[in-house]
């Protein structure tokens, strides 16, 4: 049967395969090397450098540099892989000019690998295969086959340095015929699968792929799981492992600059089925099964509003991708476009043949420059390929994509407003409904979704909407990316799926709260979110879970707070913001955040009385009931949740007059201990204002009228002299 | 929006004046919109190359694209003035953009911006009198892993410490010494 869709497509991944062929990387050793805007402000661009420099002057020509995006691994930046053919491939962390040269002399000129340096500490010793035993509900069952094979392998005498063995969370190559009969391994440098039932199954494994090096065809399963080249890659991290890459599955493997690349990873395979099938309602459909729940905050279901969108009589209709990150303390949509930005490219295409869209806006901020020049690069490389512009893919159906900037107003995450800055207007927001399904961008119907919701409808078309629908929970399905920051050990985006516990996610993923102190709270959702107490740490992250605990999923956005901070001066932080990014449009978010911020200004300087706390609540659920747009209506949630879980610190500092985490600077003071002070005059000659006296060697005092509290003496002291109380 | 260019007598004069006063690349950018439809929707991008170009936008340049674009001058200050990424005043040599996201503030961004303030001798939003730095605070600039951050011009530096933050600044200073001495060389 042919279509020209078909053929296009087939013709397309032709000339990707001769480019990368005529590239002559195959068989060489390839460095990989992060390149997004964490990874250079880590250093990466100078990694690079060097790496170059090293081989130019060892003259080989059997090595290849390779570009990719980000992992999301933010703290352990800049990360190199090592991808030796043959060989498990090898990640190193935290790589300046100095690594840079140890690991060229040693790995890649003498084999001699760098534990000490390996990402996260992933490389004990050298080994020729590593197994990874799933986990996951349907195949964790089995965990007595992980067994068996440790046995079975020491028996053989099989050892370190041969066979190296890990868990992962689950492969989502599952499905319900295999539930509880059998369970799958990777085996990894081999990129095989297998799935695997019984003793016998592991028996032969290891006789001959492992003994042998002979892939066991008949366990190896055919199809490829949606992560696979993900985890070929990344399966021996922990903070990977315990992770499941649908949205980002391309992010930290792909060349984010490259079509042909992403062709590779089955890139546009989406499209091709979609635009093949000539039924724009089939799209749709796949995308309601997949219950597939709107990623900017607001939990839509995606093809309900596809749906809305495509049902109008008004024939011009547009499609925007809301790149507008703005919540401080997010950064998901900024991995994504940075390093998968064709797939959102693609998600998008789909989704505009979904609606029936003529044309697309990409809405993405100016403080993103990288994000934005990979986005124009896609775009203009998939408008040379025929995937964008007059007849896409052949199919006789037309659409182009623009970008429009941002200028820096939170506002304008919220659909209206952003809407009305792509008019190129003051970003104010509009009454809803009508909604801009209805009448949106120039009066016409518009479908506004999030980057990362665009990221995840090619795994949906690919992989069918049932099996995205499996992966969350009954009311969501898929995965939610969420930005790990704060005061948590590992930060960075973690890709898990919605329903797992938060607690797994901060102490799994994230190792825990740093320096091991104890967990206050989460943060949730950014500004327009709330306070998850640490004793609900066992809640499943899911929007309607989220919302019933006051706060909200939001963007993704996860910040961990530990006992050292103060709840009164976070909400005073967030407020803070609010206030500022207030239109101004509408009263009761004008004037409320404002009033609110002077209450909490007015409690956390000490003068604060019991009856601003009802006042407090009172303003709160005023403007949360009264705002005209979803900033206002959110604004107040930070305020709510801590009064609610947090009531008891609002009362210490209006009572006691004391901020027991010592953040709130006008309810602390410092004094010297004179028992402990040596008189070494350090303390007198940092201080700002000069107010603190005393000869040398003997003990210093503070003027407690003329200190400005700026904690200078508190950290210079060597003698702990300095006391804040 | 209509775009008939206007038709007053003296429209050639205000053409001509106001076409001195922006770069070529920006009246292309103008020119090759004109007609195309919503071209008005434009007007952001159009300050986003202004302000590219000239580090601000001044009230000069804000009338000439009002001008040229055929837009009024009402509506092109408003929206410069909504938007926080647009500036109204000339700044410094060096932009430093202290973030004050929410991970960057938990991990003692106040205490970054209390040691640059003290450092530079101003407060955000302020340029010193040498015109060399201009302090700014931002957001979020999503990199959140290195908390806490700071970007200097397009460079972004994480995690930095107040101690930190100093050298930072004596670098650029030593190089703009370093500038200073070459020229007066040459």
């Amino acid at each position: 049967m042919s279509n020209p869709v078909t053929e296009f497509y087939q013709a397309l991944i032709a000339r990707a395969d001769q480019t990368l062929a005529e590239r002559g990387d195959a068989g060489k050793t390839v460095i990989q090397i992060g390149s997004a805007t964490c990874e250079h402000a880590a250093g990466s661009l100078d990694v690079m450098d060097e790496f170059l420099k090293h081989i130019q002057s060892s003259g080989r020509e059997d090595i290849a540099i390779h570009k990719t995006g980000c992992t999301g691994r933010c703290s352990k930046e800049p990360i190199v892989g090592v991808l030796t053919p043959g060989k498990p491939p090898v990640k190193y962390e935290r790589v300046n000019r100095e690594v840079v040269h140890k690991i060229f002399t040693n790995h890649i000129q003498k084999g001699i690998l760098l534990p000490e340096h390996a990402l996260d500490g992933s490389l004990e010793e050298e080994y020729q295969y590593e197994l990874i035993f799933c986990e996951g509900q349907r195949c964790g069952r089995l965990a007595n086959l992980k067994t068996y094979f440790e046995s079975k392998a020491k028996e053989a005498g099989i050892g370190r340095g041969v066979v190296k063995i890990d868990t992962h969370r689950c492969f989502g190559t599952c499905s319900g015929e295999t539930e509880g009969k059998a369970t799958h391994i990777l085996v990894r440098p081999s990129k095989v699968i297998y799935r695997v039932y019984t003793e016998k199954d592991i028996d032969e494994i290891l006789d001959q792929h492992i003994l042998a090096g002979k892939v066991v065809e008949r366990l190896a399963i055919k199809e490829k799981p949606v992560a696979q080249n993900f985890f070929d890659l990344y399966a021996d991290v922990k903070f990977f492992n315990a992770q499941n890459r649908v949205a980002m599955r391309n992010s930290g493997i792909v060349d984010p600059e490259s079509l042909e690349e992403y062709l590779k990873f089955g890139g546009f395979r989406a499209l091709a089925t979609s635009l093949s099938k000539s039924d724009p309602e089939w799209v749709i459909n796949e995308v309601l099964k997949a219950k597939l729940r709107g990623r900017g905050g607001g939990g839509f279901l995606t093809g309900k509003k596809w749906q809305f969108a495509a049902a109008n009589e008004e024939k011009t209709r547009y499609i925007v991708c809301n790149g507008d990150e703005g919540d401080p303390g997010a950064f998901m949509d900024r991995g994504m476009l940075e390093s998968d930005p064709f797939n959102i490219v693609e998600g998008m295409i789909i989704g505009a043949y979904a609606i029936g869209a003529c044309k697309g806006f990409y809405y993405i901020r100016a403080e993103y420059p990288l994000a934005i020049k990979r986005i124009e690069n896609a775009i203009r490389k998939c408008r040379e390929a025929g995937l964008l512009g007059e007849n896409v893919m052949g199919s006789g159906w037309s659409f182009d994509l623009e970008i429009r900037l941002g200028a820096g107003a939170f506002v304008c995450g919220e659909e209206t407003a952003l809407i009305r800055s792509i008019e190129g207007e003051r970003g104010q927001p509009k009454v809803r409904p009508p909604f801009p399904t209805t009448r949106g961008l120039w009066g016409k119907p518009t479908c506004i979704n999030n980057v990362e919701t665009f990221a995840n409808i090619s795994a949906i078309i690919n992989y069918g909407g049932d099996w995205f629908a499996q992966v969350g929970t009954q009311a969501s399905g898929g995965t939610k990316v969420f930005a790990l920051a704060g005061k948590v050990k590992h930060t960075g985006l973690v890709e898990v799926p919605l329903g797992t516990p938060l607690k797994e996610v901060v102490f799994t993923i994230g190792g825990g709260v740093l320096d091991d102190k104890a967990l206050k709270a989460i943060q949730t959702g950014g500004p327009a979110g709330g306070f998850i107490p640490a004793k609900w740490s066992d809640m499943e992250v899911d929007f309607d879970p989220l919302a019933k605990a006051g706060s909200i999923m939001g963007s993704g956005g996860m910040i961990v707070l530990s006992e050292e901070d103060c709840m009164v001066d976070i909400s005073k932080f967030y407020l803070t913001f609010t206030q500022e990014e207030s239109c101004g449009k509408c009263t009761p978010c004008r004037e409320g955040t404002t009033r609110m911020l002077e209450i909490l200004e007015k409690i956390t300087s000490g003068k604060g009385e019991l009856s601003d706390l009802d006042r407090l609540e009172r303003l709160a659920r005023l403007c949360q009931q009264t705002s005209l747009c979803g900033l206002g209506r959110a604004a107040p949630n930070p305020i709510l949740s801590s009064l609610k879980h947090f009531r008891e610190e609002y009362v210490e500092h209006i009572v006691d007059k004391k901020c027991s985490t010592k953040k709130c600077v006008a309810l602390i003071r410092y004094q010297i201990n004179p028992e402990t002070c040596i008189g070494c005059t350090v303390c007198a000659r940092n201080c700002p204002v000069e107010c603190i006296t005393g000869t040398r060697k003997e003990a210093h005092v503070i003027d407690q009228e003329r200190c400005v509290k700026c904690g200078q003496c508190f950290e210079v002291c060597r003698f702990d002299a300095v006391e804040r109380i | 929006m209509s775009h008939a260019i206007a038709n007053t007598d003296n429209w050639a004069e205000v053409k001509a004046a106001c076409e001195a006063v922006l770069p070529k690349h920006i009246l292309d950018f103008i020119e090759a919109n004109h007609g195309q439809a919503h071209s008005e929707s434009q007007l952001i991008a159009i300050l986003h190359l202004v302000q590219g170009h000239f580090g601000f936008l001044g009230q000069e340049q804000m009338h000439a694209v009002a001008q040229l674009a055929q837009i009024p001058l009402a509506k092109v200050t408003g929206v410069a003035t909504f938007y926080h990424y647009f500036r109204l005043q000339p700044r410094g040599k060096h932009i430093i953009n202290v973030c004050l996201g929410t991970a960057c503030y938990v991990k003692g961004a106040d205490k970054l911006s209390q040691r640059l303030m003290d450092e530079l001798g101003i407060q955000f939003g302020e340029t010193t009198k040498d015109g060399l730095f201009s302090l700014e605070s931002t957001r979020c600039l999503g990199t959140c892993g290195l908390a806490p951050v700071i970007m200097v011009d397009d460079q972004v530096y994480g995690p930095v410490s107040p101690a930190e933050a100093s050298l930072i600044v004596d670098k650029y200073l030593k190089k703009e010494k370093g500038a200073k001495a070459e020229a007066a060389k040459a």
